[in-house]
């Protein structure tokens, strides 16, 4: 059972890869290849900083994946060492200062160090020039007071003895001593000071700040030329200790010839006392032998003494100069130990100085090249600029004026639209505007016509009613003015200027007179014409005249009868006549009474001749006038509007 | 007016006959005392004379308008008749331009 089981477990398991076996490795393959991948693009990340920024810019997420695999990616080191000493004063974040403040604080922190230093330095220069001061002056005053010390003690040999001589000798040695240890003491003062001013000059120098150099330099020398002083003032006084040793050893000799002598004579004479020069009384004669013997034998002795010495003279003096050369020598080495020193010291300082002026001399030149560079720099950037901003600006200026003409053209299109529309406009307005004032002219010459048709109607109203003024016998106003107004307010009216020039000159000058003037005259004429009836070209003697008056008695005659239409034969008597012209005027027709007056022949015609003229004139005015009133009505009329 | 013309006419006629008649009166008075010895007949004569004289001046005077002087002949009858043809025209004229505007 259970073989069977593994038997079909073996076949399972037999059988199953062939059939997935290949997805399977398809999809194993790929996973593999898919963590190496970005196994190997991590660990790459990890070792190259640019691989990774530059994955972590191209490939989205990636820089999360990175910083979880590697940490977050180290930032570049670009800010000075004193910023981020400084960053922890600093709340906010690190940021680079900008150069100008780093080399502010540089120079700043540098000025500071050389303040310091310069103070250092002209502190210790200070003291140690006090100290160099004080140690000369002592070493002066030490060899002053040797020198007095020598000089009285040679003086206190050469001259007799004498207390104060002694005493002032003690006091000029005491005094030396003195001094002597002062210029000691004040000697390691100046050294040490000396000391402590080229321990400070070292620690400069080893700073390297280049504005401290002269200070240094000067410093140096100062010191050189101290140290210098002090050796010769030294030198001296060791000079003027070896001559006072001299004379020291030479009052030393004189000193003990003098005790031994002394000491010789006391033993030979004991009771003379040490300041023998003032006993040459008390010494007696034996003394005086044994003193002279004893001074014999001491010229022997000395002549003895004298004698070697001259014999060993060569000797000694060999052995002294060997001992002075070697002294020399040594005295020499020394001495040029010490000017080697100081003239090594010299030449170092000159040396130093020297180059403090090379390297002023070659900052400068450095400075002018420099400057030389930067100008030509400054002018081939200026070139490069001028040329740079010609090229520019003739771009820009195509660009402009490209610009410009697209510009100018849609301007000029714009502008043309605008202005053919506003000629447009104008155009029609234009055409309003003239229709509008055709309009208006006609209505101005409607109006100012119907103004001429009133003021000629008012005119010929006028002359109209001159026409009334007219009293009984005298005529009317002359018509002048009233004709003149009619003329005037009808200028361009043929018909009506024709009209107002027919009225007859006398009407205008004189006037006219009414009809019921002239039915009055008529009356009063009508007796006399009926008086002269019969006279006439061929019947006109007296008698005729006597006769027409009789016939006028006695012949009665209607007053007024009316006229027929047609006149007749008979009709044309006067008397007839002269009645159909009375009833003609009562009834108002004076057309037709001067037509029948008119009728009228001889005498009689002769008799009524003025008063047909009147009434012709007053017939024609009347006529013209109301000619003239039916045209300014007419025009009138036709000129008015119906409101 | 000439209407008035007859009477000034008459006027002048019996002044000249009142001084005619005067004047031959006188005269005749004058003559017939002085000359004629109180006669009637120069008295009568002179009036009579001086009385014709006053009738035929005013018979002539009454007459001049008819009598046509011989200078004035034909003038007075052209201005006249020039009279009469200027106020023809007028009338013309003017019935022309009625006419017209009427047209």
């Amino acid at each position: 059972m259970l073989r069977a089981c593994l038997r079909g477990a073996n076949a399972t398991a037999r059988v199953r890869p062939p059939h997935s076996s290949l997805p399977t490795a398809v999809i194993a393959t790929g996973l593999l290849t898919v963590s190496g991948g970005v196994g190997g693009t991590i660990l790459y990340a990890k070792w190259d900083h640019k691989f990774r920024a530059a994955v972590e810019k191209n490939v989205p997420y990636s820089d999360r994946l990175l910083g979880l695999a590697l940490g977050p990616a180290p930032q570049d080191v670009g800010l000075p060492v004193k910023n981020q000493v400084k960053s922890p004063s600093a709340a906010e974040p690190l940021k680079e200062r900008p150069v100008e403040e780093v080399a502010a604080r540089l120079a700043q922190q540098d000025q500071e160090e050389q303040d310091i230093l310069a103070s250092s330095l002209e502190e210790s220069l200070a003291s140690s020039a006090k100290a160099t001061l004080q140690a000369i002056g002592a070493q002066e005053a030490a060899l002053q007071a040797i020198t007095q010390h020598t000089h009285k003690l040679k003086e206190a040999m050469e001259a007799e003895e004498k207390s104060a001589q002694w005493k002032d000798l003690e006091a000029a040695l005491a005094d030396r001593t003195c001094s002597v240890n002062d210029a000691g003491t004040a000697l390691l003062k100046a050294n040490e000071a000396l000391g402590a001013l080229r321990s400070v000059i070292d620690d400069s120098k080893g700073l390297k700040i280049a504005a401290v150099h002269p200070l240094v330099l000067a410093a140096e020398e100062n010191l050189h030329n101290m140290i210098v002083d002090l050796d010769k003032v030294v030198t001296k006084v060791q000079s003027a200790e070896s001559e006072a040793k001299i004379v020291s050893q030479y009052s030393e000799l004189v000193n003990e010839a003098k005790q031994q002598f002394q000491r010789e004579v006391s033993s030979l004479t004991p009771e003379i006392q040490a300041n023998w020069k003032g006993l040459t009384g008390k010494l007696s004669a034996d003394d005086l032998n044994a003193l002279i013997a004893h001074a014999h034998r001491r010229i022997d002795q000395l002549n003895r003494e004298l004698a070697e010495q001259r014999v060993r003279e060569q000797i000694h003096i060999d052995a002294a100069l060997e001992q002075q050369k070697l002294e020399d020598q040594k005295a020499l080495e020394k001495a040029v130990n010490t000017s080697l020193q100081h003239v090594k010291e010299d030449a170092r300082l000159e040396q130093e100085r020297k180059l403090a002026e090379l390297r002023e001399v070659m900052e400068a030149e450095m400075r002018t090249q420099l400057r030389r560079q930067a100008a030509a720099h400054t002018d081939h950037v200026q070139d490069v600029l001028k040329v740079q901003e010609q090229e520019l600006r003739a771009e820009a200026d195509q660009v402009l004026s490209s610009k410009m003409l697209e510009q100018e053209t849609r301007y000029r299109q714009l502008n043309q639209e605008q202005l053919d529309n506003f000629t447009l406009d104008m155009n029609t307005a234009y055409a309003r505007l003239k229709g509008m004032e055709e309009a208006i002219d006609s209505h101005v010459v409607a109006e100012e016509e119907a103004r001429r048709a009133h003021q000629l109607w008012l005119s010929v109203e006028a002359l109209n009613y001159t026409l009334k003024t007219a009293d009984a016998d005298v005529p009317t106003v002359p018509l002048k003015s009233a004709a003149e107004a009619v003329r005037d307010s009808c200028h361009d009216n043929d018909f009506a200027m024709a009209l107002a020039s027919a009225l007859p000159e006398e009407s205008l000058h004189r006037g006219v007179y009414s009809e019921a003037s002239l039915r009055a005259r008529f009356n009063s004429l009508r007796s006399l014409a009926r008086r002269v009836a019969l006279i006439d070209e061929s019947h006109n003697s007296l008698y005729q005249y006597f006769l027409s008056y009789l016939q006028a008695a006695l012949l009665f005659e209607d007053k007024q009868e009316a006229p027929p239409t047609q006149l007749s034969r008979e009709d044309l008597d006067p008397f007839k006549l002269l009645s159909y012209a009375s009833y003609c005027l009562e009834h108002g027709d004076l057309e037709l009474a001067a037509k029948l007056v008119n009728q009228l022949r001889g005498e009689a015609r002769r008799v009524v001749e003025d008063w047909l003229t009147e009434a012709r004139l007053t017939l024609e005015t009347r006529q013209v006038v109301s000619l003239l009133s039916a045209y300014a009505n007419a025009v009138g009329l036709g000129t008015t509007q119906a409101p | 007016m000439s209407e008035k013309e007859l009477g000034k006419k008459w006027d002048r006629c019996l002044a000249d006959g009142a001084i005619k008649l005067g004047t031959g009166l006188g005269l005749g008075i004058v003559f017939s005392v002085l000359f004629f010895k109180r006669h009637t007949w120069p008295i009568s004569l002179g009036s009579g004379a001086g009385l014709g004289m006053a009738y035929a001046n005013c018979q002539n005077d009454l007459r001049s308008h008819y009598l046509l002087h011989k200078s004035e002949k034909v003038g007075c009858r052209s201005a006249f008749v020039r009279t009469c043809v200027s106020c023809c025209e007028r009338v013309e004229k003017l019935t022309n331009f009625v006419n017209n505007c009427v047209r």
